[in-house]
């Protein structure tokens, strides 16, 4: 080897040592009962998807004495190029964690990867549904767990601010992408949006349009998906005045404000977040939000209590007062883009949804393609709900992928 | 291009003294600068730098993954080393990754074969792709007069988009219309890893046996020495008798070969499946492994082991300290910045000594 090859590996092992040297970390207090993980796909703070959950850890922090949460956000290939979920749950296993939540949809087949590899960890993966017995992907793991709110309720709801508010009769959906969750939840919108536009604005329903375009994951990452802020845009030129967004950021209301303020007739209803219509509030229909509090606080003092079993859980809404913090896994938000009147009739359909006066998932409900999914008199069952294969008919854009 | 090839000046008159004056000033300066940074942002420097060291060596598993990203930062940069002899910048590295790990996964999901045969085949493949795309950026250069930067970054995007349709179009999960990635490979496609962690010895021993390879290929051979005349000067070794064309094309291949076993690697080892951005950046962060080295065979592997041990550890900065990982990648960007810098700075000394 040549003198500056030695040189630099002389150099090498010297900053080796004086950093080998270097004072060791400060250990997590071993005072503290219980450090849970949460891995989240985006921003911690991105006014959606994930703040929900950042927030949900919080809740349990303040609940709970003693328990402590750690968070790595931002983990997808984009932003965080070379990083595999079995990376993190490594570094967070070194940390003493031992109750690790993986909080998206992304993460399901990783989560279901790795638990075997890991049988002192609990895993649960949220909005997943491998720990369901009756679903379609049931797998038998020991120390996998899944939660998830029955949000579409609350989309239903979203579709009827969205069909009371609108002047054109044409509402686009801003979708991430395709799988089971966002064709349910786009088609619970829809419904919610159908039932509103003929029972309440008594139109006919041939006239509502309603418009699906998927952006192809969660958020926006250039280069990779469509850009939401150009999908909600063009949703507005194309002569729609309402925009309900599907996915975990708020471009769809960021883009509705400021064509409002403009002087343009247009609403958003956002989604995710409890306070999810701050970032434009006058733009703002309402928000459909997760609740994920009360379902972390379970999971956390099982846990501790050593009573966990796996199980897959679909929380439903508190009904008497969505707005309950401590109760419903999903809530609802009214805007300042809502009307007075407005709002008392979708007051009215939430009260109808909630004492079962009203149930949208009652037959018969069609397919896009025309198929009957569930027959005049039936109900669908949660099977049937949760595995939605379809738009539903009067609904435009892509069901599936294309073939 | 002979300028890019430019040699760091290590003079044989000044001593080493002066030697290690000119390689650390940069590396400390990059310190301070980080450092200074992050006073800015409130945080607390010997904390992060202590979280940074901890992130990367902290455990067996940890230094593990660092190994994890130390083998396709080696393969990439000794394909650069190939290219940079020959006065090429390969910046369509990225590219011929993403190839090498469509390479592999098309054989993934083709052949249902046992694990050694299949993982082998694998490799193949992703050499293949590589190397094909490779070998298109060096058309576009010899035949097309494209400067292989613009070339090669085009490609790159061109890439990324056949990811993307093969992800969301044909290979799409049943059901699903998802950028997040294929199916997961059939098990016996898995690259095995060392019992609890995420590296295992075949990839390891590929990167090494590549990196020896190089290293002799460019020392010892004619076509070595040939590389090289035209990297210092390609006009010259043309009016010599070196068939530049040929020896250019033959370089891009060659590094094709090396980048798209990275994807291979990363395809196999670490994903399972095709994702968007399967390159992980490693291509991009071999450039600079490559700069850093003096483009010294002999030290990459050294300071390929310093970039994965920086981009690993800054994993563990916002779960401990709430910093973003970005900084991690700041550090590296300015060491090489600055290294560089420096190095053409002394040049200008002591040519200005020396008149």
């Amino acid at each position: 080897m040549s003198k500056r090859v030695l040189l630099v590996v002389t150099i090498f092992v010297i900053a080796g040592i004086i950093a080998a040297c270097a004072p060791a970390p400060t250990a997590t207090p071993v005072a503290k009962p219980i450090t849970f993980g949460v891995v989240l796909v985006g921003p911690y703070n991105d006014h959606g998807w994930s703040e929900a959950h950042y927030t949900a850890a919080q809740y349990v922090k303040s609940k709970l004495p003693g328990s402590d949460f750690i968070y790595i956000d931002k983990l997808n290939p984009a932003d965080r190029p070379g990083m595999t979920l079995e990376q993190v749950v490594n570094d967070m296993k070194s940390k003493g964690v031992r109750l690790i939540l993986t909080t998206s949809d992304d993460f399901q087949t990783d989560t279901i990867a790795i638990a075997p590899k890991f049988p002192d960890i609990t895993f649960i993966n949220a909005s997943g549904d491998s720990a369901w017995k009756d679903g379609k992907n049931y797998k038998d793991i020991k120390n996998l767990g899944n939660f998830m709110g029955k949000m579409e309720y609350m989309k239903m709801v979203a579709g009827c601010a969205a069909a009371l508010s609108t002047q054109t009769g044409k509402m686009g959906f801003l979708g991430p992408l395709i799988n089971d969750e966002t064709r349910r939840l786009a088609d619970a919108a829809y419904l919610g949006a159908k039932y509103c536009w003929t029972t309440y604005a008594k139109k006919n329903a041939a006239d509502l349009k309603f418009d699906v375009k998927w952006i192809g994951f969660w958020f926006n990452i250039p280069g990779v998906t469509l850009d939401p802020t150009k999908v909600a845009n063009d949703f507005f030129n194309a002569g729609n005045d309402v925009v309900i967004s599907g996915i975990d950021t708020t471009e769809a209301l960021v883009v509705t404000g400021q064509r409002q303020a403009k002087g343009e007739k247009v609403w958003a209803v956002s989604y995710d977040y409890k306070e999810g219509c701050n970032e434009a509030p006058n733009a703002c229909l309402g928000v459909p939000y997760f609740n994920w509090g009360p379902a972390y606080l379970k999971t956390v003092k099982e846990f501790q209590a050593g009573t966990w079993k796996p199980s897959w859980d679909w929380n439903g809404p508190d009904w008497a007062n969505l707005d309950n913090p401590d109760t419903g896994a999903v809530g609802f938000t009214f805007g300042k883009g809502l009307t007075d009147a407005n709002k008392t009739t979708v007051q009215q359909f939430i009260k109808g949804l909630g004492d079962g006066s009203i149930n949208l998932w009652k037959g018969p409900i069609t397919l896009q393609d025309g198929t009957v999914y569930v027959k005049e008199g039936a109900v669908a069952t949660d099977k049937e709900i949760w595995y939605l294969p379809q738009l539903l008919q009067g609904m435009t854009g892509q069901s599936a992928p294309t073939k | 291009m002979s300028e890019i090839t430019q040699k760091p000046v290590f003079s044989k008159k000044t001593g080493f003294s002066a030697d290690l004056l000119w390689t650390m000033g940069p590396i400390i300066l990059a310190l301070l600068l980080t450092t200074l940074a992050l006073v800015a942002i409130g945080a607390d420097p010997l904390k992060a730098y202590t979280t940074l060291w901890n992130g990367a060596f902290g455990s067996p598993e940890k230094l593990g993954s660092v190994i994890d990203a130390w083998v396709p930062l080696v393969f990439c940069s000794v394909g650069l080393l190939v290219t940079f002899t020959a006065g090429l910048w390969n910046i369509g590295i990225e590219g011929q990754i993403v190839m090498g790990a469509i390479g592999a996964a098309w054989v993934a999901r083709t052949f249902d074969l046992p694990a050694e045969i299949l993982i082998a085949l694998m490799f193949i493949g992703g050499a293949l792709g590589g190397a094909a795309w490779a070998l298109l950026a060096g058309a576009l250069k010899v035949y097309g007069r494209v400067h292989e930067i613009f070339g090669g970054l085009g490609l790159n995007f061109v890439a990324m988009g056949v990811t993307l349709y093969l992800i969301i179009g044909p290979w799409k999960r049943a059901g699903i219309a998802s950028t997040s990635g294929t199916e997961p490979f059939r098990p016996a496609a898995w690259l095995l890893n060392f019992p609890g962690l995420t590296v295992g010895p075949v990839e390891i021993i590929l990167a090494i046996i590549s990196l020896a390879l190089i290293y002799f290929a460019l020392r010892g051979t004619l076509w070595g020495l040939q590389l090289k005349a035209i990297g210092k000067n390609a006009r010259s070794a043309f009016w010599l008798g070196i068939p530049t064309s040929r020896h250019m094309l033959g370089a891009f291949a060659v590094c094709g070969v090396f980048a798209g076993l990275a994807g291979a690697e990363q395809a196999s080892g670490v994903w399972a499946r095709l994702i968007p951005a399967i390159s992980g950046g490693y291509g991009y962060l071999a450039i600079l492994v490559v700069l850093l080295s003096g483009f010294r065979a002999p030290l990459v592997p050294f300071v390929a082991f310093f970039f994965a041990a920086v981009s690993k550890g800054s994993i563990s900065l916002p779960l401990d300290l709430q910093v973003d990982s970005a900084l991690g990648g700041v550090l590296q960007g300015v060491v090489v910045l600055l290294f560089v810098l420096s190095q053409g700075v002394r040049a200008k000394w002591t040519q200005t000594l020396s008149s």
